[in-house]
């Protein structure tokens, strides 16, 4: 591969509410098994980008800890590798990353001394299986400054949280606004660039000169009449985790077959960090229907259209609807849960009910746990 | 120079012929268990819990599996840059090559491999029971004992006792004497397999012997080192210990794992099996299945019913079949209308439509009744059943079968069917 890769990990999203509190959102558990930042770096690993760099801020320890080590996304090559860049303190530098722009610029070093002559930047947190290779064989064809993958989003779709794009029929973008409050356009950036490297250096430095941080609103939306920018456009399944809604739709998104089969049957596969937790075991009395679950779970209930992460004990006669339950979770007998998200290492006591009225309701117990 | 204070040598040789066709293709320490492990994640995992950071692995029969299982070591943490895991399979020599003939005769031609590492201790291991063990306790009492050889003992119940070899120790555990499946036992300690030597004193006493034909541990190099004088004890061990040599034993061992709380426990956090692992997606449940009383790994899809079970990584149970006390091992297909019955069911394995496995009476089999005895349906890997076929108790079969195989599409207890060629 003629790339190297940067994953954008260090943002926090007021939109996850109280489940980014202690953790990056790349850090995020998805489809029972999974961190979100593990769909970005198997698709690097897979597409053969053997060089990528996570730029890290918020929270930046859950995400450390999963990516303690690199060999789980087959990286820790002789050539290549993967590194992790938290904001340090230098003699030129004593901010934090100020934006993503400034992050990269932080970190153009490692920009510098590389010599694969592209970069594909992506953002942590998007659930999506990608070939890279294909968007930079695009990125070549059209002779492109930058190539911005992008998605047709349904009628309807709420793109005020999105970057919004327009292009013409050779795909060259001809307008762009980062999170627009009204627009006629359904074209989304999916938050994937590539770039030529000499380029990004070129145009962070600059950025960096007048005291611009951000790389969607002071590079692409600035340079988008003055740059060839070319959108390309896929139709595969793409979602971000970046609202409790979004998160907890994508959760419920691996029920159905056909995104189990896209994501967990068919090659190539996501990895994970292993674990070595043992099947999940399902006592007398329990009963699960069009759930998912993890291993390392103990279930001695009913599970409904539920995703039950790793590590997750239900007890006698509990209840638990169209709820995600994140990792090592207990929840203690006759506890009847129906729309909510619990989070991760929570204990919830026998006899609880929770249930989210309108929208989906988070469940933050913070209970000892007790040794059974 | 290199030096590790106890290495251990893990003879994972063995073909396990009594689990029939279950290791028609692979070794028995690399035949599957308790769902997502193989036999031989247990002395392994047991290995890098106390603490020994360097095991070679004798294999000789079938070991491409165990092989591509082990690769580096990577899941045990066995990778080291400084010991590790090694495969040691039996090599040319310039003189007379010789496969692994016995137990002591297989460590014999690695004297060079363990001498590499220098070691004081030398823990020799079989890759076929069940258990969690510290070794390095049973070192420690090694080395308070001043022993040369202490061996892992279990109290079995006497009446029981006259199908181990068992050692007959004082109060200190000082053997005096071993007696190889005794009519009348004087003791119920039985060996587990599992022995601590002093290098210095295994090496002399396997060159010593090197001639002896199929020179094996329990028959040769123990009574050798008791004869010449030399201090041997017994370890006594009080846990869970399996040995999964048989098809009877193999599916109890198997089925203990659904216990409410099993008597060997895996969800232990302080004392991990570790494995290769196969999947790391989680389990889905359609709106029509059912699960109870069972274990079931990542990546399966369960859309019919299973009953006291243990279900491994991506297999497929079709809508409308009942899977009861049974053992289905990876990527294996049931599919729809199927019943299952006490059988055990090998990787890779596809079931058509409405089967039945398992009806009818205990009838011994007719080929192996030693093997095929304990009211099972066994199947091999790879295999093929057709669509709406009955099949009774005691039976195995192996390879691609179609309907011309079952007369009036029926398998009677104990029939054997085994179509590719030198599979038994």
């Amino acid at each position: 591969m003629r790339a190297i890769g940067i994953i954008l990990a260090g943002g926090n999203n007021h939109r996850m509410r109280e489940l980014s509190s202690k953790r990056a959102i790349a850090a995020m558990p998805v489809a029972g098994s999974y961190r979100s930042i593990d769909f970005s770096l198997s698709n690097m690993s897979n597409s053969h980008v053997q060089k990528v760099a996570v730029l890290t801020q918020y929270n930046s320890r859950s995400l450390n800890e999963h990516l303690s080590s690199s060999k789980w996304w087959d990286f820790g090559r002789k050539q290549g590798g993967l590194y992790i860049f938290t904001p340090t303190i230098t003699t030129d530098n004593n901010f934090w990353y100020r934006g993503t722009a400034d992050s990269i610029y932080q970190n153009l070093d490692w920009l510098k001394q590389s010599h694969e002559p592209y970069v594909v930047i992506v953002s942590g947190d998007g659930v999506y299986k990608m070939d890279y290779n294909k968007v930079l064989e695009y990125h070549i064809e059209r002779k492109a400054d930058i190539t911005v993958v992008c998605k047709e989003m349904p009628e309807g779709t709420d793109m005020s949280r999105f970057g919004v794009l327009k292009s013409d029929e050779n795909g060259r973008v001809t307008d762009m606004e980062e999170k627009p409050m009204m627009t006629d356009s359904h074209l989304i950036s999916c938050g994937i660039y590539i770039i030529r490297r000499r380029q990004l250096i070129e145009l962070i430095e600059r950025c960096a000169l007048e005291d611009r941080y951000d790389f969607v609103r002071d590079i692409l939306v600035r340079y988008k009449n003055v740059k060839k920018i070319y959108a390309y456009k896929t139709n595969e399944y793409w979602n971000s985790i970046s609202s409790v809604e979004s998160y907890y739709q994508t959760n419920m998104d691996f029920l159905k077959p056909e995104v189990r089969k896209y994501f967990l049957a068919d090659h190539p596969e996501i990895y994970s960090k292993v674990q070595d937790l043992p099947p999940a075991k399902f006592n007398a009395g329990s009963h699960v229907r069009n759930s998912l679950v993890a291993s390392g779970c103990i279930i001695n209930g009913t599970v409904e259209d539920s995703v039950l992460f790793k590590k997750v004990f239900v007890g006698n006669n509990c209840v638990i609807k169209n709820s995600v339950i994140l990792n090592d979770v207990y929840l203690g007998d006759n506890t009847y849960i129906e729309n909510c998200i619990v989070e991760s290492r929570d204990t919830i006591r026998a006899n609880s009910r929770f249930v989210g009225e309108d929208s989906v309701k988070i469940v933050m117990e913070k209970n000892e746990r007790y040794i059974m | 120079m290199i030096k590790k204070e106890m290495i251990a040598m893990l003879l994972a040789g063995g073909q396990g012929s009594r689990l029939g066709v279950l290791t028609a293709k692979v070794a028995k320490p690399a035949v599957a268990f308790g769902g997502k492990y193989r036999i031989i994640d247990f002395p392994l995992s047991n290995c890098i819990n106390s603490g020994i950071d360097t095991v070679g692995v004798l294999t000789q029969y079938q070991p491409l599996r165990l092989n591509t299982h082990i690769g580096i070591g990577m899941p045990w943490d066995l990778d080291r840059n400084n010991g590790g895991v090694t495969i040691l399979s039996p090599y040319e020599k310039s003189a007379g090559s010789d496969w692994y003939s016995g137990t002591a005769n297989a460590i014999y031609q690695n004297i060079d491999y363990i001498d590499t590492y220098n070691p004081e201790y030398v823990l020799i291991l079989s890759g076929d029971h069940i258990y969690k063990m510290d070794y390095e306790v049973m070192l420690d009492y090694h080395k308070e004992n001043d022993a040369a050889v202490t061996i892992a003992c279990m109290p079995v119940p006497w009446e029981e006792a006259s199908r181990f070899g068992v050692v007959i120790a004082d109060e200190q555990g000082q053997i005096s004497e071993f007696e190889e499946k005794p009519a009348n036992p004087r003791s119920n300690l039985a060996s587990m397999g599992i022995y601590i030597f002093t290098w210095k004193i295994l090496r002399e006493a396997l060159i010593k012997m090197k001639n002896v034909p199929n020179c094996d541990f329990g028959k040769h190099i123990l009574p050798e080192c008791l004869g010449g004088g030399e201090r041997l004890f017994a370890y006594e061990y009080n846990g869970y210990w399996k040995d999964v040599g048989t098809l009877g034993s193999y599916w109890e061992a198997n089925m203990e794992l659904i216990d409410i709380i099993p008597e060997f426990n895996l969800y232990e956090e302080f004392w991990k099996i570790y494995t290769k692992s196969d999947a790391v997606p989680p389990l889905y449940v359609s709106g029509e299945g059912f699960i109870e009383k069972s274990i079931v790994c990542g990546n399966s899809t369960i859309e019919g019913s299973v009953i006291n079970s243990v279900i491994g990584a991506g297999v497929t149970v079709e809508k409308g079949a009942v899977v009861r006390d049974s053992i289905i091992m990876k990527n294996t297909k049931i599919g729809a209308g199927c019943q299952v019955n006490k059988a055990i069911i090998a990787e890779e394995v596809t079931i058509g439509e409405n089967c039945i496995l398992g009806t009818g009476e205990e009838i011994p089999n007719k080929v192996n009744p030693k093997v095929y005895s304990f009211g099972l349906v066994t199947i091999g890997e790879d295999s093929v059943v057709p669509s709406g076929v009955q099949i009774g108790f005691n039976t195995a079969i192996s390879g691609v079968t179609d309907a011309g195989d079952y007369p009036g599409g029926i398998l009677a207890g104990g029939e054997t069917l085994i179509k590719a060629g030198d599979r038994a």
